[in-house]
């Protein structure tokens, strides 16, 4: 096993009185996918806040290859290799492919006041990457990016992240708001970001999804990392109650039914 | 804009943002050619809608900027007057050279943009609001200070032969010089937002100002300069103005604010922002003062032509969400979609 990339020691958050997260330790490797899983509420996001530097963690300390480091903004975070991806990838729907994934960074030709945006380079350079993602449909770098589908925009955003030299890469949620053709089609990508010798950190709830790509798996309960295994060690349903809170899903079935029967038997006093 | 790749197909044009103002254009041209008769085209004619476009797109394309990049300015309403006064009273009134009252007026332009620029930026109130906040500012400093000053709310102005033949003569007779510094503004401002790294940055802004500074892009310096483009260029038309007529009003540039919306608008420009084009502006603006002088050369009541442009208004908006959809869905190849 490679040694981790970031490693958290110790960490948590609080905002004012209210405690999101407490002693989190968790080690980021290269060529693994980390999964994070938790309910809606579990810290995952304050988490993935504090790793693309949006927060700093109240205690504990981040290392970075063996050093500690503080990430103070998402700048910080972003030049030091640590790429984020949020849920619906590309930002910028009305700006063409080329241009949206060299903002910031454009490429440019000419001389002195009348340097102009290499257009050509920055379109064939976006598409060579998406393509080295596999995505073999887009041909022209003129293209919108708001008229790519859900998982050609996570691509973009992570063929992006890697072309510029991203080692740690977290995805939030990249496959929530798809079909099923599309969230393979992303998990594909993330395998092959992890076949590049990326670390990759994929939030998500859906317990299939993360069995199809996790080395690592984290579950976050009320905070607290509630369970830290690796591949194989649990099942599917072991790892669904576990994120469920702990209780199993058959008791919250069965409480889910009472409730149910309660309130039918209000409804019909009301009638 | 020249496209590199040599493919004029009907899916190239019509994913350009500026196809809808052009219709628009041809359409407003096309009507008024009609009914206005032989006297609309002529060079009269041409004059007196080229002269109010000019004016009205020297501001229009700033703003323009301003939208693209997800802000507003509409204190330029107060600022033309008081770029007209401010000339006016340091030139005209105190006898001072022109240029110190060119050059005070377009300081002041950018100083008030600096303001607004700054207030947005820091306070992160919506823009509208802050520039309404120095719109009434600036009227009412510009009337006060001017009553002071010179007693009055109109002040004469004698420019010399040079700033008159560079801001303030009609060439033939009809056309007004401004045309020219408007086509100047077009072609600087065209290459900024086209050609130029700035006009990414300006784009990205307006897509998603968050992830653009993240990505790097000093966004509040942007968003500050841009104001003080605004406002530069509207102290700039206010002066020009006072040049050309001889004498400066306190109240005389609140028409600028909706008018140079409209323009935008009609161009093509994307109302929330990440979307637009200097020439789409060019060819609003053109719309828009066709509209406005055009009624004259036709036997319809004057009264018409604001019904006109909210017609206009309205449609432009609705084309554009088709273009844009055209847009977006745009693909080189009608391949199945995964």
């Amino acid at each position: 096993m490679s040694a981790p990339i970031v490693s958290l020691r110790g960490i948590a958050k609080s905002f004012g009185p209210i405690d999101v997260l407490h002693d989190i330790n968790l080690e980021i490797r290269a060529g693994e996918v980390l999964c994070l899983l938790g309910d809606n509420g579990a810290g995952k996001s304050t988490l993935i806040k504090l790793l693309s530097g949006v927060h700093q963690p109240t205690s504990g300390e981040i290392l970075m290859d063996g050093q500690p480091i503080r990430f103070g903004t998402p700048r910080e975070a972003a030049e030091l290799g640590i790429a984020t991806v949020h849920q619906f990838g590309g930002t910028f729907p009305l700006m063409s492919i080329g241009r949206s994934f060299f903002v910031g960074v454009e490429p440019t030709k000419g001389w002195g006041p009348f340097r102009i945006f290499d257009r050509k380079t920055a379109n064939a350079v976006a598409v060579k990457a998406l393509q080295g993602f596999g995505i073999t449909r887009i041909t022209d770098g003129d293209r919108l990016v708001g008229g790519l589908s859900g998982g050609e925009r996570q691509s973009l955003a992570i063929a992006r992240a890697v072309h510029f030299g991203a080692r740690v890469l977290i995805l939030d949620e990249p496959t929530a708001a798809l079909g099923v053709k599309q969230a393979a089609h992303v998990l594909r990508i993330v395998n092959e970001a992890k076949r590049r010798g990326l670390a990759v950190v994929f939030i998500t709830h859906q317990v299939m999804h993360a069995m199809a790509v996790g080395d690592h798996f984290a579950v976050l309960i009320r905070g607290a990392v509630a369970a830290d295994f690796r591949k194989g060690e649990k099942s599917r349903e072991e790892i669904t109650d576990l994120m469920a809170g702990g209780e199993t899903m058959a008791s919250l079935e069965s409480s889910v039914e009472g409730e149910m029967a309660a309130h039918a038997g209000q409804a019909r006093q009301v009638i | 804009m020249t496209d590199p790749t040599p493919r004029m197909s009907l899916g190239v044009v019509l994913r350009r943002p500026e196809t809808g103002s052009f219709l628009g254009l041809a359409t407003v041209f096309v009507f008024f050619w009609i009914f206005g008769g032989a006297n609309f085209a002529s060079p009269n004619g041409a004059a007196s809608w080229l002269n109010v476009a000019a004016s009205l797109g020297i501001i229009a394309i700033p703003i323009g900027l301003l939208m693209i990049a997800g802000e507003l300015d509409i204190s330029i309403g107060s600022m033309v007057p008081a770029g007209s006064m401010t000339c006016a009273i340091l030139s005209g009134h105190f006898g001072l050279p022109i240029a110190v009252g060119i050059g005070a007026a377009l300081a002041l332009g950018a100083v008030v943009g600096l303001v607004n620029g700054l207030l947005v930026v820091k306070t992160a109130v919506p823009s509208f609001i802050v520039t309404l906040g120095t719109l009434f500012a600036v009227a009412g400093l510009l009337l006060g200070l001017a009553v002071i000053i010179t007693g009055t709310t109109s002040v004469k102005l004698q420019a010399g032969p040079e700033a008159k033949f560079l801001l303030g003569h009609f060439i033939g007779g009809v056309f007004q010089v401004t045309i020219f510094w408007w086509i100047a503004a077009a072609a600087f401002w065209g290459f900024v937002l086209h050609y130029s790294k700035y006009g990414n940055w300006i784009l990205a802004m307006g897509g998603d100002k968050v992830s653009a500074r993240n990505a790097g892009i000093p966004t509040d310096r942007v968003t500050i300069l841009l104001f003080m483009c605004s406002g530069m260029s509207a102290a700039f038309v206010g002066l020009s103005q006072a040049i050309l007529y001889n004498s400066a009003q306190v109240s005389a540039g609140q028409s600028y604010i909706f008018n140079a919306i409209i323009s935008v608008v009609v161009g093509g420009v994307l109302l929330t922002g990440g979307y637009g084009s200097i020439f789409g502006i060019v060819l609003g603006t053109l719309t828009f003062a066709i509209v406005n002088q055009g009624i004259y050369y036709t036997g319809f009541d004057a009264n018409w032509a604001s019904l006109i442009i909210g017609i206009l208004l309205l449609v432009a908006v609705l084309m554009n969400n088709t273009f844009r959809k055209a847009a977006l869905s745009y693909a080189p190849r009608k391949g199945a979609r995964t």
